[in-house]
């Protein structure tokens, strides 16, 4: 499709404001006025909107594909909470408002939203305070490290390392080295799961804390999971819960009554706010009470009187983790979301979401390969390794997925399974779905039988085919270039 | 449940191709001691008993307030295309761009905001955004700590202290020193800033204009800093740039930015966009996403994310950052509002914006004991003096409807009657003349 | 070179040892593995590294390697060419596609695969 940039027109006047009903300034010195026009798009809405509309139509969506990608819990985005998050009353509000004297009476709705928001995660995660600052999962992450060190460095510990499985969210050990700590990573056992020996002989004085997904990116909830917080308790490290898999216990396990102390959640996951094309997300952290002091700043606090305000007096906090209160857009979606869900509606969320994945699982075991059955939760991973040998990848598989009109899953990850394929098709996905999806890939594996040479040019039904990406890296074209 | 398809019988079905009878059979993975025995949130409502709740507490806000109130964050007008184009399902509800050809309208996306970024700011290659300025701001200096392999900061004190506070939580455990040179008149302060680079300054951190208003040319500051190999950073607000020197055209190194005046509501805090900018020879240094035109097989244009190893799911430990997401509807809704105003509309907005900001500082400074800081030129923000302390006018005319601007105190212990005022294009004449009706009353009465 | 000549490390480096001198690059097998070679970082001449250190950092597409160095010593050469155009590697491992080398200080060999043993520990690799 054109860009954008090619459809301007120089004598384009752009949008229609007010004409101006104040005098024209004095014009600034010449040094600091800029030389050229900025050289945006110049261009009529008409033509604005039909770009935009045709581009979308390029995209796969959940409104629009079964989108099974493994980790990323890509579930239905419920309409009436869009329509809730563009309300003025909240849409509108300058987030400084409630900072200037007698502001904090004038968002009292907002404050108790993102308050509400925080006891309600609390509950389904078994923690006792929540920060909804963190921006996304990563973020989330990041904060957790944070707390980690600042309740280390409070008690005068020195400590180097986190732990980490190898089968682990990349995000895990990258978050732990910008916060600055060193990665031990340890490798799965023959089971899927963090192997126990490994872990005992590098959990000791120096670790600082332990980071884990449960169930993991296999689907598979680990059974020492208790032998694990314990020990690393008793090693004086915390432990630290990676939320991106909640959409698999809620209302059967709780990460605070497994022994963890800190929790990030992917709201945009597990209580359905939209991916956004790959973000805005949101990532808020809980903790167990003894953490909560060193929570970031400002928290939201109920006055005696019923009030909301901001504390911001947090001597042991680790300080600003976003600019205010965290995507509010966001946490308000979510808010929605759990209240109309409930708490029946939450646990039949998880519980389909399991049974979806379980009933894929079962019609597929017999013709892939899946290296890890045994109880998976809402997702499994297939590993294309039999096919791999005749020339058919996870990658060909994926691409040959797209002209069925299915999203593929996520492959190449987790990074413990050769030629990995990773499925997680939601709890909003009907039976029909899910058989067709099914079919589709049987048809699949039996044309990697027969033709597998064929699969080198799927996809051949999108708008593209296979790009060159090693063109893209060696003849970088990162902007438009008249 | 109207969001689970699945009904009683096909999940009796499901259950038996499986292989059970009981849903719950399959967590029987998780040991018996560790199931929760209670999940004590309230039960289910409908669409119409969540909307009456969350609308009860939207009249718990006001959001009719005046916005002179500013601070980084701005009242500007928003075209309704924006919203519509960007509440488009096939947008809102894809994932991250990992499958191309299955993605190709949200890296077509990408691939021109990035343009539009490169445009704005006069740089090189952007990337599809990280949360927010603030963040951007931090991951920039890591950047330039990369890059230079030096460990030390200068941080001009007129750079947004919301994203100072940030950047200190984010850096306090790592070695890192920071110096932070206060202004000098409102004003970057020249002489401090040289005294504080040498031969281990990864950077020089700036902004324009700055927290107080203040528009500069930062092109000297820029030429000491390359002088002793460090880099400089500038954190820019993009609506000023339909007017002012771009940071291209001072040799800044790295541009951030918050990108929420481009058709991003104010929404109490977020979601917002972080932008960063810099140049083609750093690319390998930059976090974040970043989208590239390629080819296809078959020679047709394909839009893909590019420089992937330097992120955390190829090199975990070793990533430059452990950002995994972009913000990119937000990112979507900066793009559709640039290529609505186009450059004669960022050029208008830019002008009224200042002529607004400038009509009001003659209406404020004919206030008796209002002094307007006029120490350097300002694009549509500035700090005035009172004889009083700020929060007390605030207080007076946020009973009448008006959020005067941001108490400069709150930052700048020694500045309690000092009030930083932001004007739009979205003020009216009429609004302005009350509302410094409202500050002379609120001093005098 | 000849490959039946050359050590093996485990992690997919040949070596060929000349002297005092060692040449370094990796295996046929990991240029396989990696695919399109697109970046090579390459230490700079004259820098001294120990033993287990990884001077090279090798970038294809969707993936990163690190290239060890078995000995401890002071890197005489790098093969430059590799800036310009690192599919070299990919099209002649073995040969063109060398990366640096080093004048040995310390260390062994005696970790280091004979060409018949590497030939059977990538095969149990598959």
């Amino acid at each position: 499709m054109e860009l954008i940039f090619e459809k301007s027109q120089n004598d384009n006047p752009g949008i229609k404001l007010p004409a101006s009903d104040v005098p024209s300034a004095e014009e600034l010195d010449f040094e600091y006025l800029r030389n050229d026009i900025a050289g945006l798009p110049q261009i009529s809405e008409p033509e604005v909107v039909r770009h935009f509309t045709n581009l979308s139509r390029l995209n796969f969506s959940v409104d629009t594909n079964f989108y099974p990608l493994g980790s990323c819990t890509m579930k239905y985005n419920p309409r009436f909470t869009e329509k809730l998050a563009g309300l003025d009353s909240f849409s509108s509000i300058h987030p400084l408002q409630p900072q200037l004297i007698k502001g904090g009476m004038l968002t009292q709705g907002a404050m108790q939203l993102i308050y509400n928001l925080e006891n309600l995660l609390s509950e389904i995660t078994g923690m006792h305070a929540f920060t909804t600052q963190p921006m996304a999962g990563a973020h989330g992450e990041l904060t957790g490290v944070m707390l980690i060190a600042a309740y280390h460095k409070s008690r005068g510990d020195k400590r180097e390392f986190i732990i980490i499985p190898d089968s682990g969210h990349g995000t895990n050990p990258a978050s732990a080295a910008i916060a600055g700590y060193k990665v031990k990573t340890i490798k799965s056992d023959k089971n899927g799961v963090m192997d126990m020996q490994a872990y005992k002989e590098a959990l000791d004085e120096r670790t600082a804390g332990v980071m884990l997904t449960c169930p993991n990116t296999l689907g598979i909830f680990n059974p020492h999971i208790k032998e694990i917080t314990d020990s690393a308790h008793k090693a004086g490290a915390l432990m630290y819960y990676d939320g991106a898999n909640m959409n698999a216990i809620m209302g059967k396990a709780k990460p605070g009554e497994l022994g963890f102390d800190i929790v990030h959640l992917n709201l945009h996951k597990t209580f359905s706010t939209p991916h956004g094309g790959g973000g805005p997300g949101a990532g808020p952290v809980g903790v167990k009470e003894f953490l909560s002091e060193y929570l970031p700043t400002s928290r939201i606090i109920m006055r005696e009187d019923g009030s909301y305000a901001l504390d911001y007096y947090k001597p042991l906090s680790i300080g600003y983790i976003s600019p205010f209160y965290g995507n509010f857009g966001i946490l308000l979606r979510a808010y929605a979301y759990i209240l109309y869900m409930g708490r029946d509606g939450l646990i039949e969320a998880s519980e389909n979401a399991v049974l979806n994945a379980n009933y894929l699982k079962a019609k597929l075991k017999e013709r892939f390969h899946i290296p890890h059955p045994e109880g998976t939760l809402h997702e499994f991973v297939i590993s294309a390794k039999n096919f791999s040998e005749k020339g058919v990848k996870a990658l060909d598989f994926a691409k040959a997925i797209i002209d069925t009109g299915f999203h593929p899953p996520t492959v190449y990850f987790p990074l413990n399974i050769k030629e990995a394929i990773m499925v997680e098709p939601t709890e909003t996905e009907s039976r029909q779905t899910l058989d067709s999806f099914v079919d589709e890939l049987l048809r699949l594996a039996d044309l990697a039988d027969s033709e597998p040479s064929r699969f080198h040019d799927f996809p051949e039904k999108a708008p593209v085919c296979r790009p060159d990406e090693v063109r893209a890296v060696k003849h970088p074209n990162l902007s438009y270039k008249a | 449940m109207s969001f689970i398809p699945n009904g009683i019988n096909a999940r009796t079905e499901m259950l038996k191709t499986i292989g059970l009878d009981d849903i719950d059979q399959l967590f029987s993975s998780i040991p018996s001691d560790l199931r929760s025995g209670s999940l004590d949130i309230p039960e289910g409502r409908s669409e119409f008993e969540v909307e009456k709740h969350i609308r009860t507490l939207g009249a718990r806000n006001y959001s009719n307030l005046t916005y002179f109130i500013g601070g980084g964050f701005y009242d500007h007008f928003i075209p309704s295309a924006v919203d519509s184009l960007s509440s488009r399902g096939e947008f809102f509800t894809a994932y991250t761009p990992y499958q191309p050809e299955a993605s190709q309208g949200t890296l077509q996306a990408i691939y021109e905001y990035q343009s539009c970024i490169c445009r704005l700011t006069g740089m090189e290659v952007a990337n599809a955004s990280v949360y927010d300025g603030g963040t951007a701001l931090y991951e920039a200096a890591m950047m330039a700590i990369r890059i230079t392999k030096r460990n030390k900061i200068v941080m001009d004190g007129g750079v947004n202290p919301i994203y100072r506070k940030m950047i200190n939580s984010y850096t306090h455990n790592l070695n890192i020193g920071f110096s932070e040179v206060p202004v000098c008149h409102g004003q970057s302060d020249r002489d401090e800033i040289e005294k504080h680079i040498d031969e281990d300054t990864a950077a020089v951190i700036l902004q324009n204009p700055n927290f107080f208003g203040a528009v500069d040319d930062h092109s000297d500051i820029v030429n000491k800093a390359h002088e002793h190999g460090a880099l400089v950073i500038s954190s820019v607000y993009p609506i000023s740039l339909g007017m002012l020197k771009t940071p291209a055209e001072m040799g800044v190194d790295i541009v951030t930015g918050e990108g929420q005046s481009l058709g991003i509501p104010l929404s109490f805090g977020g979601p917002y966009l972080g932008f960063m900018a810099t140049r083609e020879k750093f690319i390998r240094m930059m976090p974040g996403r970043i989208c590239g035109e390629t080819v296809d097989t078959k020679g047709r244009r394909a839009y893909v994310l590019t420089f992937q190893t330097r992120e955390q799911h190829i090199r975990r430990e070793k990533a430059n950052s452990n950002i995994c997401s972009n913000q990119s509807l937000c990112a979507l809704r900066a793009l559709i509002y640039m290529s609505l105003v186009g450059n004669a509309g960022l050029k208008n907005i830019a002008t009224q914006c200042r002529d607004k900001a400038e009509f009001t500082k003659e209406k404020l400074s004919n206030i008796d004991g209002v002094h307007v800081m006029s120490s350097s030129p300002t694009f549509n923000e500035f700090t005035i003096q009172l004889p009083v302390n700020a929060n007390q006018v605030i207080g007076r005319l946020i009973e009448k409807g008006i959020a005067a601007g941001f108490p400069l105190g709150r930052y700048y212990p020694e500045m309690e009657n000092y009030l930083l005022v932001a004007v739009t294009e979205k003020r009216s004449k009429h609004e302005i003349i009350m509302f410094a009706d409202a500050i002379e009353d609120a001093l005098w009465n | 070179m000849d490959a039946e000549k050359l050590l093996y490390s485990k992690d997919h480096e040949w070596v060929s040892i000349d002297g005092e001198t060692a040449v370094i690059g990796i295996t046929d097998y990991a240029q396989e593995e990696l695919g399109d070679i697109v970046f090579v970082e390459l230490p700079e001449s004259g820098s001294e590294i120990k033993a287990g250190e990884a001077p090279v950092t090798l970038e294809s597409v969707k993936a990163v390697s690190s290239v060890y160095c078995p000995f401890s010593g002071i890197i005489t050469e790098i093969n430059s060419k590799l800036e310009d155009e690192p599919e070299i590697i990919n099209s002649s491992p073995l040969d063109q596609g060398w990366i640096f080398k080093i004048k040995i200080t310390s260390g062994n060999k005696d970790n280091l695969l004979n060409s018949a043993d590497y030939e059977a520990y990538i095969k149990e690799l598959d």
